[in-house]
């Protein structure tokens, strides 16, 4: 049982390390504001496919190791991912049957949402960052979205018939 | 948590997920209250960074074997003329560097007789940029010499040109620079012509520089370079950071609109120096050893 649940688990885990290097790659200087928040996308696919297991908790530790690894305030990432990871189980069941192009709308929204609280919180601590930092991974983030779901979707029947 | 029916469409909702959440919210509040006032959180941010290191250096790998694959595969003739460049160049460095031990001397001799105390010699040590744009909201970049190399907080980072930022955290094996084009970063200059002290503020473009502080009838002009002055405390004086790039009087205002280029190239750097303006005692590193100027 427990040997299962660690096989399991094992996946999701790379997928993660997968989107945290994704995140701290160098990019050029223009490509930088439209890198997608693939932490974010990965919580959000993670929380809706699989609620029990990796949710609010999970969201938050990550977060903080995002906040570690770009420097920004501790606790911002973190606060950020735990609400869009709770709305998300909130909302899984419903998102579960969402047609794709449905559900691509409502990642949209909670990608805005992700970067507007970022976007408060920068705002309370007095950091200046220029619009497009907070417009263009929403963009490209819902833009990747449908492949990620794709590919996500190949990882997690794979394990369940192999685990 | 624990449950093997995660798979099963289960309408119960899971148990105490507000409350989970609530607390977590209420934690991250307080994470960023304490770490936005205080540095009490170094610890935590130099462990879980640590924890980070093998992720970035996996990252970083293929950015480091590509570079190393166009060095080792560049053609003999690529190499030769390669060769003779440096040759040429550094035989003008060392002609350049020969007069300058004269006039190192001669400065010596100068101070000595004005009864200055002699300024010291500056130490160097080369660090790689291991990722830039490490976080979109400011102007920083992550190098591969922290705290136990004997980097700290406030050190300066500069470039074969110029000033390139300096170190805000350090971690165990990495650091967080800030560049001097981040807009929260302040320098005091001065200007090379004449000494005329002022302000160089980052704009949040990487190749424009602000200088808010510069009176109508002050002495500056398109093509001064800016300089260290060493006021601040953190820089060596005598770094060329930036040159002026336009200078527009406004009669109405009380200080001129200057903008200036850096001197370093903020966007291209891979490696950079890190500057100990005082000898260390305990932790000299060995790279080379660079006067002052």
């Amino acid at each position: 049982m427990n040997r299962d649940r660690s096989s399991r688990r094992l996946p999701v885990i790379m997928t993660l390390i997968l989107g945290l290097m994704l995140t701290i790659m160098p990019l050029p200087d223009a490509a930088g504001p439209f890198r997608p928040d693939w932490l974010a996308l990965l919580i959000i696919f993670w929380t809706m496919q699989l609620p029990r297991t990796w949710s609010v908790g999970t969201a938050w530790v990550i977060g903080i190791i995002l906040d570690v690894s770009q420097g920004t305030l501790l606790g911002q990432h973190a606060l950020a991912l735990a609400i869009i990871a709770f709305t998300t189980v909130r909302f899984h069941l419903l998102m579960r049957v969402f047609p794709q192009l449905q559900l691509t709308a409502t990642v949209f929204a909670m990608l805005a949402l992700y970067q507007f609280l970022l976007f408060w919180i920068n705002g309370v601590a007095s950091v200046d960052a220029p619009a497009v930092a907070y417009w263009g991974p929403v963009i490209t983030g819902t833009l990747v979205w449908p492949i990620l779901y794709i590919f996500l979707s190949g990882v997690r029947y794979r394990t369940r018939s192999g685990g | 948590m624990v449950s093997s029916r995660e798979n099963s469409s289960n309408p119960a909702r899971i148990p105490a997920l507000g409350l989970r959440v609530l607390v977590l919210i209420i934690v991250s509040i307080l994470l960023m209250y304490i770490d936005n006032r205080e540095n009490h959180l170094d610890a935590v941010r130099k462990s879980i960074g640590a924890a980070v290191y093998p992720v970035r250096v996996v990252v970083d790998a293929p950015v480091r074997f590509w570079s190393w694959l166009g060095e080792s595969t560049t053609s003999r003739n690529d190499m030769e003329l390669e060769l003779g460049r440096l040759r040429a160049e550094k035989l003008l460095t060392n002609a350049r560097l020969q007069r300058f031990t004269a006039l190192e001397a001669e400065n010596a001799r100068l101070r000595a007789l004005l009864d200055a105390r002699a300024r010291v010699r500056d130490q160097v040590r080369v660090a790689e940029i291991m990722s830039v744009d490490a976080n979109p909201y400011d102007h920083s970049l992550v190098i591969n010499v922290g705290s136990q190399d004997g980097a700290f907080d406030g050190q300066a980072l500069v470039d074969a040109e110029g000033v390139v930022g300096q170190v805000i955290e350090t971690g165990l094996m990495t650091s967080q620079a800030m560049l001097i084009s981040d807009s929260d970063h302040a320098l005091p200059v001065e200007v090379n012509r004449n000494g005329l002290r002022t302000i160089v503020v980052g704009t949040g473009e990487i190749d424009r520089l602000d200088l808010p502080f510069v009176v109508n009838n002050a002495d500056i002009r398109a093509g001064d370079l800016l300089v260290t002055s060493g006021l601040g405390g953190a820089f060596p004086s005598g770094y060329p950071v930036a040159v002026v790039e336009t200078v527009t009087r406004l009669p109405q205002e009380p200080y001129a609109s200057v903008t200036a280029r850096p001197a370093a190239s903020l966007g291209q750097v891979r490696e950079v120096m890190l500057i100990w303006s005082k000898p260390l005692a305990e932790n000299v590193p060995d790279d080379e050893d660079v006067p002052d100027e």
